[in-house]
């Protein structure tokens, strides 16, 4: 079985990172939120193996809380 | 011929006799095997299918009029099938609308298109549409025509009460109230079900908050025969409207409301007639027939058998409407149980196969439910990050077809795979394809002994079906006594007709159930496969026929 890719795998992250930030340009927060909706929705396709997306979601949504319980205790 | 004179009967303003029985005087409740409760489609087709086994049947009905309105207007193969069983398919099929290409549209643009029915070979369209009061119609027909059939009008289940071995019911009439005693009594009394009430029972699951109306309008529409959905249209923004194409010139239209609409101000007829007019034009003439405003919930019970009682349809299981999963489903709970209860009132199988209905059809609502959930919370996102997420899927299914399989505006019911069931024998060899133990038989053409094309289903024996391919064997020695078995010898593509064989006309036969010469494939009588061998001794399909009797 495939499982998520966390170690550093962009060929070249500051260009992506700088195209991300680049994309969103002139947009409003509600176009803003749709386009990561359909490049969240782009990206799912091209992985494609459930049980990839499966770790992917379940490592996005643990993010989610360790950022809430530092925020809590700082 | 005198049929071509006679005027089409109205089923809608069809009303029936009320007749008193002479159960009513009886001095003590008079003994029935079988009561089923309620005579909408599901409790029909079990009545009519009971009696075709040779099981009296008393059918009970709180009124004395068919369905009001189209409601349950989309019929699958598999429950056409059902029909065709049952002696009324082709009654259906030929006043029904067939359809199998589905449309889409988000806003006001087509972003795609689907075939339900991609592959030729099956006797039957993926879908006829076709006003639910037909259906019950031609239902109530065939069961006039079966004198075991004990059709009751204005009969109405108050009271139960459970023995160890029988049920007894207080029922009230125009006439007073009597009591009746039954073996088996069938609850396929709707979705308010009165006999879930009456054995302390729930349906439970996920309430939608949301609104629907439906209105039957008639009128000229110069459009296919093909189910048109749209999300977000601009004659009605923000919300999905659902097209379909009825007999007699009649249309079917679904628009969603949303949670705040008021039900009894979108009833009237000069707040319909706007909505219309925005969808078709102003200068397309109609007349609205019917209409309601609906609200539904996924829910189901526990368990479908109480003792005495089963619970079959609505009563035990309710879905969204998108997926036609409702009455579909019913129809096949009726198929599921009829068999079971007639061998085990015939003495051939023990009460344990009464309890393989429940384990099968609850599986089975589990799948319509998921399946109906996951439509509804397409169709109707209900927060904004799911509206948000729904928005995009539909944005980008414009121009990515991979889009377009997240797009969901209903999977459209077909008939569930009983996997995990008891009466299953497991695989001992490989085989590939859908007819795995479980599956619902799929049709084939086939060439008859007599040189004449037919089709596979409609070969299948009212008991259990052996199909044997490429080989003489005769599983004279399978059989059980008291138990139907026809074997039925099927020759491959391209051999000539002959007595007492069907050929494979096509080859389509034994492409899908992945047939070599000498494999054996063992139907229940409800056209399930229960069992498959590459080459069985007499002895292993009579094993599997024991089994798929509970009598392991």
């Amino acid at each position: 079985m495939m499982d998520l890719i966390t170690t550093p795998h962009f060929s070249a992250p500051d260009d992506f990172y700088e195209a991300l930030i680049d994309a969103h340009r002139e947009l409003s927060a509600e176009q803003s939120h749709a386009l990561n909706a359909r490049l969240v929705l782009l990206l799912a396709n091209h992985i494609g193996a459930q049980s990839v997306l499966q770790q992917a979601l379940d490592a996005a949504r643990r993010s989610a809380h360790d950022s809430t319980s530092s925020r809590v205790t700082t | 011929m005198t049929s071509e004179t006679e005027p089409p009967i109205d089923f809608q303003r069809l009303a029936f006799d009320y007749v008193r029985s002479a159960d009513q005087s009886a001095a003590k409740p008079a003994r029935h095997p079988v009561v089923i409760v309620g005579a909408g489609p599901v409790g029909l087709a079990l009545a009519i299918d009971l009696a075709q086994r040779q099981v009296p049947v008393v059918l009970l009905d709180n009124d004395n009029t068919l369905s009001t309105g189209s409601r349950a207007i989309c019929f699958a193969k598999r429950t056409l099938e059902i029909f065709d069983r049952l002696g009324c398919g082709d009654a259906m099929v030929a006043k029904g609308v067939s359809w199998s290409v589905g449309k889409v549209f988000f806003r006001d643009t087509q972003i795609y298109s689907f075939n339900l029915l991609a592959e030729s070979g099956h006797q039957r369209p993926a879908f006829i549409n076709l006003q639910q009061y037909y259906v019950e119609g031609y239902l109530a027909q065939r069961a006039q025509q079966l004198p075991l059939i004990d059709l009751r009008w204005k009969n109405k289940v108050v009271g139960l009460t459970q023995q160890r071995d029988h049920a007894t019911l207080s029922i009230d009439t125009p006439d007073g109230r009597y009591e009746l005693t039954a073996d088996h009594v069938i609850a396929c009394d709707g979705s308010r079900s009165t006999l879930r009430e009456l054995v302390g029972q729930k349906s439970q699951g996920r309430v939608f908050r949301d609104r629907f109306l439906i209105a039957d309008v008639k009128m000229k529409l110069d459009r296919p025969a093909e189910r048109w959905f749209w999300f977000d249209p601009s004659f009605h923004p923000n919300q999905s409207v659902l097209l379909h194409m009825q007999p007699d010139g009649i249309w079917r239209i679904d628009f969603q409301l949303g949670w705040d609409a008021d039900p009894e101000v979108e009833k009237r007829p000069e707040n319909i007639i706007p909505r219309v007019k925005a969808l078709l034009g102003e200068d397309v003439p109609f007349e609205l027939e019917w209409a309601s405003v609906y609200t539904f919930a996924c829910t189901r019970m526990e368990h479908f058998r109480h003792g005495r009682v089963l619970f079959a349809g609505d009563s035990a299981h309710g879905v969204s409407p998108f997926g036609a999963r409702g009455a579909n489903s019913g129809v096949q709970d009726a198929d599921n149980l009829g068999w079971k209860l007639a061998f085990v009132l015939q003495g051939v199988a023990p009460e344990a196969l009464l309890d393989t209905y429940g384990h099968e059809r609850e599986r089975a609502a589990d799948e319509n439910i998921l399946n109906s959930t996951r439509a509804t919370d397409f169709i109707t996102p209900k927060s904004e990050i799911s509206r948000l997420f729904r928005d995009a899927v539909l944005d980008l299914s414009r121009e990515h077809a991979f889009a377009r399989t997240l797009v969901n505006s209903g999977r459209l019911s077909v008939p569930a795979t009983l996997h995990d069931s008891p009466l299953n024998t497991a695989d001992t060899a490989r085989f590939d394809g859908r007819m795995v133990p479980g599956a619902a038989a799929a049709d084939a053409p086939v060439t008859l002994a007599d040189g004449r094309d037919g089709w596979l289903l409609r070969e299948l024996g009212d008991g259990y079906t052996a199909l044997v391919f490429s080989d003489e064997a005769s599983l004279r020695d399978a059989a059980l006594p008291g138990v139907a078995l026809k074997v039925l010898h099927i020759d491959p593509c391209g051999h000539t007709a002959r007595a007492g064989h069907l050929i494979d006309r096509d080859g389509v036969l034994a492409e899908r159930y992945d047939l070599l010469p000498g494999s054996v494939v063992l139907l229940r009588p409800d056209q399930h496969v229960c069992a498959r061998w590459r080459r069985p001794s007499a002895e292993a399909v009579r094993h599997a026929l024991e089994r798929a009797l509970a009598l392991h």
